[in-house]
């Protein structure tokens, strides 16, 4: 007998690959933001730091609504990708991936604008003036002294697509081995009698994948704090 | 030739320098902190810009505001060694020191300068773990291996103490001699500069006060406020000639005479340069006889200042400016003035042991 049934590993697999493919895509926008944050001055700055926090604050499933209303079929931009490119994002896999990239967002470029600021700008113009373009510097210098930033903006946004709901419910619907994802396969039986046992079992799987995650993140972080010989 | 002349605003400090300097040897960049002696290495190495002016090293222009020209740092060749170490904390010793080194490196030449730092055994470390002194020979081993034009050190010893700095200040006599890259040291300690430099630069205040060899500036007493509380004294370019063995005696000879000073294992031939104490120098003014000191110089004087009293300071040509420091009550006394012949005695011991820099290569003797 299987340790999972078939409708727990179709949701665990589903769920897994929405959250990695958000992670994954989220990671050089994320980057890119969160260096316009910490880095760049211009005008407006407090503005776009707000739009980039708003997925936190607002209702989930206003975020999901408004992905509907543009990425839907007959939405604006969901309708040009339909109509040009026979492209569907609402209802798809795709589409959960988005809603839960875009709920994690924020989380993601929170950790990494925290570390970016962290890096030493001496050991940057010390790189400049051993000959190392701009681009070199940051490949060598900035971005590995970024990375425990990195590794854990990428955890908590795993975690946060994991745990997405609200806006994935609102912009894919709950659709079985497209859409339904751990919550929402939870959702499901939460709502139907009898299925009590299964809800806490799937409660109880969803539990271990954060934690698994949890730990190899730590793991990760410990290895690059003892590559660096700090005593921290 | 190295030459600058720059001029930047900074809220309320404003930095103008020009001066011209040869590119081989050691110049000093010497003034206290806040005169603009880092902000002028910054500027020479790109990594802020002048508001105006121009600088070039060897004829190719770095900076020129009136063309246009602004190399960025990587594109300027020049070894920068910072107060702090900066090393990349996340690379072991040796990808640090390989970091500025352009495609090739030869292995002879890495190895040549590795055992001149004496940093062999730190290569597969992590900066982390090095001591002060460790991880600021290998911040300067890998300014030198990435094969600069200049060397700009800005107070390297800055954050050591003192056993480590006489470690450090031993590497950079050895390789500016050895290496032949000219370096700009930039120093608030006058033993430092002593020690290392042939050139020195005056800032004060976001200007040049003076330019010149270092011991022309050390003697003159006008430039007393800048040199700071650095003793009265002379500096003095002397070469080895012989040593007494009987005696225990080295000979020193300089353009106004011969110093007898304690044996110094050094070879003939040697250069050196001596500090003189302004107290440690009394003045006679018929040839003495009958005295125990040795050195003795025949000169005239040049120039009477008053000291903080009850003292006064006496500059004497003997070939070098020598400066003695005198009670006001002899000099009265004597009546010692301006354009006076008098006699220069020097206390062997008074052969600053601590100033004994060498200065190695094939200078001329002047």
């Amino acid at each position: 007998m299987p340790v999972l049934t078939e409708f727990e590993s179709v949701a665990l697999a589903l769920s897994l690959k929405v959250a990695l493919t958000s992670v994954l895509v989220c990671l050089p926008f994320g980057l890119a933001a969160a260096w316009l944050l910490a880095r760049v001055e211009f005008f407006g700055k407090a503005v776009i730091d707000a739009v980039f926090h708003l997925p936190l604050v607002v209702p989930p499933v206003v975020v999901g609504y408004v992905l509907l209303l543009l990425l839907g079929k007959t939405g604006a931009l969901g309708g040009w990708l339909h109509n040009t490119f026979g492209i569907t994002i609402a209802f798809t896999w795709i589409g959960a991936a988005m809603a839960a990239g875009v709920m994690a967002f924020p989380l993601m470029v929170r950790a990494m604008r925290l570390s970016l600021e962290a890096v030493d700008r001496r050991l940057e113009s010390a790189a400049r003036t051993l000959g190392a373009s701009p681009i070199r510097v940051f490949l060598t210098v900035t971005l590995p002294l970024m990375a425990p930033g990195i590794l854990v903006g990428s955890v908590l946004a795993f975690a946060r697509a994991l745990g997405e709901f609200g806006a994935t419910i609102t912009f894919v619907s709950n659709i079985p081995g497209e859409t339904q994802t751990l919550p929402l396969a939870l959702y499901s039986l939460a709502q139907t009698p009898g299925q009590e046992h299964g809800a806490m079992r799937l409660a109880l799987i969803s539990v271990a994948v954060a934690l698994v995650a949890l730990l190899i993140s730590e793991w990760l972080a410990k290895r690059i704090r003892d590559n660096r010989g700090s005593r921290e | 030739m190295i030459e600058i002349d720059v001029e930047k605003r900074v809220g309320d400090f404003s930095l103008v320098a020009k001066f011209e300097t040869a590119s081989s040897g050691v110049t000093a960049l010497f003034g206290r902190s806040g005169s603009g002696k880092t902000t002028l290495v910054d500027m020479i190495a790109g990594l802020t810009y002048p508001d105006s002016g121009r600088i070039s090293i060897d004829n190719e222009v770095m900076f020129d505001s009136s063309e246009r020209i602004n190399l960025p740092p990587e594109k300027r060749r020049l070894g920068y060694v910072f107060q702090e170490d900066r090393l990349f904390p996340h690379l072991n010793v040796a990808s640090n020191l390989r970091y500025g080194c352009r495609n090739s490196i030869d292995a002879a030449e890495f190895n040549r300068i590795v055992d001149l730092l004496g940093i062999k055994h730190l290569l597969a470390r992590r900066p982390a773990s090095l001591s002060g002194g460790e991880k600021q020979r290998v911040a300067i081993g890998r300014a030198i291996l990435a094969n600069p034009r200049l060397l700009l050190m800005d107070e390297p010893l800055a954050s050591l103490d003192s056993a480590r700095k006489d470690e450090i200040l031993r590497f950079i006599e050895e390789f500016s001699s050895s290496l032949e890259i000219p370096i700009i040291y930039v120093s608030h300690a006058m033993d430092e500069i002593i020690r290392v430099a042939n050139t020195m630069v005056l800032v004060s205040d976001g200007r040049i006060a003076a330019t010149g060899s270092v011991e022309d500036i050390t003697s003159r007493l006008d430039l007393r406020p800048m040199t700071g509380r650095y003793e009265a004294g002379s500096v003095i370019r002397t070469r080895i000639t012989d040593h007494d063995q009987r005696n225990g005696l080295s000979l020193l000879e300089f353009v106004g005479g011969t110093f007898s000073v304690p044996e110094i294992d050094l070879p003939i031939g040697q250069i050196l340069r001596v500090r003189i104490r302004a107290r440690d120098v009394s003045i006679a003014t018929v040839k003495p006889q009958g005295i125990s000191i040795n050195n003795i110089f025949q000169g005239i004087i040049t120039d009477i200042r008053e000291d903080r009293s009850p003292f006064m300071d006496v500059l004497i040509d003997s070939g070098v400016p020598i400066w003695s420091r005198i009670s006001r009550s002899s000099l009265e006394r004597l009546e010692l003035s301006k354009g006076q012949q008098v006699y220069a005695m020097v206390k062997a011991v008074a052969i600053d042991r601590h100033s004994l820099g060498s200065i190695r290569g094939d200078r001329k003797f002047e």
